[in-house]
């Protein structure tokens, strides 16, 4: 547990004074989007979690992982930092876990940041003196669950594609195509359902198959990551 | 005799057809800056790499304090630092993030970092400037603070992969100067690689010469002076010609007799007196201002193995 924190300090350093100004500053965009612009864009009905909207705060932590996920092996050897993080005591799977737990971590962290912003700015821009939540109670807890097997799933990807490129722009380009195939694979397997069948589940059933088939992902995809995740080959390439 | 802190014995490593480690025997005992001296591609970075268990050996074993490099290396990089062939520094960071977070690695308690790294800082003069990013600074300082880093956690061996590559004569001679004395300070095991024949002169008790993954030869740089150069005279004066050189070169003991300008330099094949070449050289009508006996440096003796294997 030592080494994870060590690995998560050292990760989260990384994140935030990598370009010091410029980093806070877009990290600060984020949140700002999904806790001030959205709910004032779509009004009090924020509250009621509505998928549209949802989706674009799945969205916004998405594009950050993959924006910054690439940099996790990629950048390390890019920059000649991860030979002698190897040729140390850290155990592999520590420093691969920290580098997924440090990603996902600040963009679901993010997510979280944005929607507690966007209560309270629902509330000031369209309450009428009572104070609301978001409703259902539930929903809300399938969606941020959703958020983080998604960001996981992108996180899993991209430290899988990152060990095996030589550079962080590699690793991103082949994690936006992967995505783009990603999104029509899903299309399509929602095209090959039955539409009564679609239309027979409710909104938080949906929701829950994609929770589990996607957690399902994550488990092989990370496994995998653990698997590749070896220091020789790692000094080899 | 101390005790061996590294052994290797019969070590190879391939990849593919190409043999960068072929049979290394070595022996590094505890207490001493050992030189791995060899051309680039010899073998060098690779031997560290197999040291530090971060590469399996094709045959052949090898242990480093005691633990075995193929079954044993979590150990081994418990106990030991590193500066391999790039400084590895965080750039964004500060120099004591850098620290810090190798501390940490090692488990050091939070007071024990702080006083470590005012320690080291303040030895290696970088205390000042111990909270700006790293990427602003020089390459020296840089190089300075990874040696403070592989120092950080008080390990009993370190590897240095060519701590002074490309740096200029002053920034290498200070760094040699730092090295030297943190060294001697920490009483640390030093496993140094490099090309530079000097810093190897200047720093290591023991060097081992390796060329295309053979290692050609090991001992402390005086022995191997005696062992593989010749002892040298070099003359200085005036009237020096062909007919000097000539006589010169007729004596049995002279292996090369060579002229530049007003400097004459003469290889001895054995300690011979030199008395009877310089009545010789008076004799031939020339003047003397200066006679310097001298040994070969360690210089000679790499560039005399390199030759013999060429050949």
């Amino acid at each position: 547990m030592t080494d994870l924190w060590t690995m998560l300090w050292k990760e989260w350093k990384d994140l935030i004074f990598r370009d010091r100004r410029g980093g806070l500053l877009r990290h600060l965009l984020f949140i700002g989007i999904l806790g001030i612009v959205l709910p004032w864009l779509v009004g009090l009905q924020w509250l009621e979690l509505p998928a549209g909207a949802m989706l674009v705060v799945l969205y916004i932590p998405f594009l950050f992982i993959i924006s910054f996920v690439g940099d996790a092996i990629a950048g390390e050897r890019e920059r000649h930092t991860l030979e002698t993080l190897l040729a140390s005591r850290m155990p592999d799977r520590v420093i691969l876990l920290g580098k997924v737990i440090a990603t996902v971590g600040y963009a679901w962290g993010m997510a979280v940041a944005g929607l507690l912003l966007g209560v309270v700015w629902a509330n000031l821009l369209n309450g009428n003196g009572g104070w609301m939540f978001y409703h259902p109670f539930d929903l809300l807890l399938e969606w941020l669950a959703l958020i983080l097997v998604v960001i996981l799933l992108a996180a899993s990807t991209g430290v899988l594609i990152s060990l095996r490129v030589a550079t962080v722009r590699q690793a991103q380009q082949t994690l936006q195509i992967g995505t783009l195939v990603l999104v029509i694979a899903a299309l399509l397997v929602l095209r090959a359902l039955p539409e009564n069948f679609i239309a027979s589940l409710s909104y938080s059933q949906i929701m829950l198959i994609a929770i589990a088939v996607i957690a399902t992902l994550d488990a092989i995809l990370l496994g995998l990551a653990l698997e590749s995740f070896q220091r020789s080959r790692l000094i080899l390439s | 005799m101390s005790r061996s802190i590294i052994r290797a014995e019969h070590l190879s490593r391939s990849f593919g057809a190409v043999k960068a480690i072929d049979d290394l025997s070595l022996d590094v005992p505890a207490g001493i800056v050992f030189g791995f001296l060899g051309p680039n591609g010899a073998g060098k970075t690779t031997t560290i790499h197999l040291l530090l268990g971060l590469l399996e050996p094709t045959a052949g074993r090898a242990s480093v304090l005691g633990f075995d490099t193929r079954t044993q290396a979590d150990e081994i990089r418990a106990r030991t630092g590193a500066l391999l062939e790039f400084a590895g520094l965080y750039e964004h960071m500060s120099a004591e993030d850098n620290l810090d977070f190798y501390g940490r690695i090692y488990h050091m308690p939070a007071a024990d970092r702080r006083v470590r790294r005012k320690e080291l800082l303040t030895h290696l003069d970088l205390w000042d400037r111990r909270k700006d990013q790293v990427g602003k600074w020089s390459r020296g300082m840089k190089q300075k603070l990874a040696v403070a880093r592989a120092l950080f956690h008080h390990p009993c061996l370190i590897f240095l992969d060519e701590p002074t590559a490309g740096f200029d004569p002053l920034a290498a001679t200070a760094l040699h100067n730092d090295l030297a004395s943190l060294v001697a300070r920490e009483g640390v095991t030093v496993f140094l690689t490099t090309h530079n024949l000097t810093e190897a002169e200047k720093l290591c008790a023991q060097v081992g010469v390796i060329r295309q993954g053979k290692l050609l030869i090991v001992g402390n740089p005086d022995e191997l002076r005696l062992r593989e150069g010749s002892p040298q005279a070099e003359i200085v004066g005036q009237g020096f010609n062909e007919q000097t050189l000539a006589l010169l070169r007729a004596r049995p003991e002279v292996a090369h007799a060579e002229l530049q300008g007003d400097h004459l330099t003469i290889e001895l094949r054995v300690e011979s007196r030199i008395a009877p070449l310089v009545s010789l050289i008076v004799q031939s009508g020339a003047e003397i201002e200066e006679v310097r006996r001298g040994k070969a440096s360690l210089e000679d003796v790499f560039l005399t193995l390199m030759g013999e294997e060429d050949k």
